[in-house]
């Protein structure tokens, strides 16, 4: 049985956590710690932790706030928003952060991706790719929270984030965040087989049978946000996760 | 008392604090002084071999430490990149490992797979108990998470604790007398890692 990993995904803005529709419009959902210890209880495959007003407000990670988080986690934790050195993905680790997630910082100087894959591993360093379609409909990598398009394509992107030393991608598509419109699985699809190394896939997740989809387009793994902190169709806050029975007979059966 | 030994590498911290929530003692140390007392000793690894080989060389614990394992031969657990160590070498790096379990660390063989299979191997697998382990105590069924591009292969099958399957199948934990080590990491597996460090941290010497 191939066990498929499904990672909750938590954004974090100036201290609560938000959720956001196509990166915009974020909706505050509660106390991250308490929504932590709830996954930790459902016993989530890992969970992914993303500080999307750091880089905005030009600032490091919050130390303080990861380790109380990572301290209720006995899952794998990854964290991203506001790295930009080698000494902060250090201090992070000794924080009981599992993997680092780098976005902003690997556009700016890829040679951090390298930094950190040769001290911690490729396999704790997470490049994050936000991706949305142009004016003309080409796909191309968005930095700033999907404010600035680098007018970079997302294959090459990736490629050299793995020649870098990304050991995984997580790879958002900005128009299917918060749409619950079903993962975007020819982008998927472009990306998962370019590169050797495992693709996360995140953004509009409604459904189970979308991880299956995701998955038989080249995913490794998938994340959700809104899935797991929404109750539709009134967008009702409630966290929630499949039980390991529902993802066996829902999920993991259905896949070679 | 159980020691962590901190020679600048691994997430400790995980691993304290998973302890501390089933009530277990643990000192994480780089000391000399302090490992000497160590009834039994935790030795942890992350990122590249040769970075967790020089640094543990460049503590000068090493030969303390071996003696706590080899001579006194009180338990000692590798956790990922520690289980690789206590293996002749890897071929990730060119320096030689501890050579306490005849065996090597290997990348996956990518020919050996299929596509889908990407290394690194990163999320959860099923184990396979190859014999029966303290370790083990009280646990019928257990998955745990790996993230890791190589792997150990022993030469002597009877120090094979645990297989999984990625591709095909490979040892992810061996038990050499008081010689433990596992591939993936306990102190991220839910209960399933709790339950096992437990066990290491209880089991009476």
């Amino acid at each position: 049985m191939r066990r498929i990993r499904v990672i909750p995904a938590l954004l974090i803005k100036d201290k609560g956590l938000v959720k956001s529709v196509k990166f915009k419009s974020h909706k505050y959902v509660g106390d991250p710690i308490n929504a932590v210890k709830i996954f930790n209880e459902k016993e989530v495959d890992e969970i992914l932790v993303l500080d999307i007003s750091a880089t905005e407000q030009h600032r490091g990670p919050d130390f303080n706030a990861i380790g109380n988080l990572a301290s209720e986690a006995f899952m794998p934790l990854a964290y991203g928003g506001g790295i930009t050195s080698l000494e902060e993905i250090k201090k992070l680790f000794h924080c009981g952060v599992e993997k680092v997630v780098i976005n902003h910082a690997a556009f700016k100087n890829p040679s951090l991706v390298r930094q950190g894959a040769d001290y911690v591993g490729s396999q704790s360093i997470v490049v994050s790719i936000d991706v949305k379609k142009n004016l003309f409909g080409k796909y191309k990598v968005y930095v700033e929270n999907g404010k600035m398009n680098t007018g970079i394509d997302p294959i090459e992107y990736a490629r050299d984030q793995e020649a870098a030393g990304a050991g995984e991608l997580l790879l958002n598509a900005i128009d299917k965040d918060g749409t619950f419109e079903g993962y975007d699985t020819v982008l998927i699809k472009q990306v998962a087989s370019s590169v050797q190394i495992p693709v996360v896939a995140i953004g509009g997740a409604s459904s189970i049978s979308d991880f299956e989809i995701a998955v038989r387009h080249g995913a490794s793994a998938v994340a959700a946000g809104s899935l797991f902190v929404f109750q539709m169709p009134h967008r009702a806050v409630l966290i929630s996760y499949p039980s390991e029975i529902e993802l066996k007979k829902k999920l993991y059966s259905n896949i070679k | 008392m159980l020691y962590i030994v901190d020679f600048g590498v691994g997430n400790l911290t995980s691993i304290q604090n998973m302890l501390k929530k089933v009530g277990c003692e643990s000192i994480i140390s780089g000391s000399g002084d302090d490992i000497s007392k160590a009834t039994k000793i935790l030795l942890p690894g992350m990122g590249a071999f040769d970075n967790c080989m020089q640094r543990f060389n460049d503590s000068g614990l090493r030969s303390l430490v071996e003696k706590k394992a080899l001579d006194e031969k009180i338990p000692v657990l590798g956790i990922c990149v520690g289980l690789q160590m206590f293996m002749r070498g890897s071929e990730e790096g060119v320096l030689p490992g501890l050579g306490w379990v005849q065996g090597d660390t290997i990348r996956f063989r990518q020919q050996q797979m299929s596509a889908e299979n990407k290394i690194p191997n990163m999320g959860w697998l099923d184990i396979v108990q190859k014999k029966p382990s303290v370790l083990f105590k009280d646990v019928d069924e257990a998955r745990f998470y790996f993230a890791h591009s190589y792997h150990v292969r022993v030469d002597d099958a009877k120090d094979e604790l645990l297989s999984a399957h990625y591709g095909y199948d490979f040892t992810v934990a061996v038990e050499r007398n008081n010689i433990f080590g596992v591939q993936f990491h306990p102190e991220k597996s839910h209960r399933f890692g709790m339950k096992l460090l437990e066990n290491f941290a209880r089991y009476p010497t």
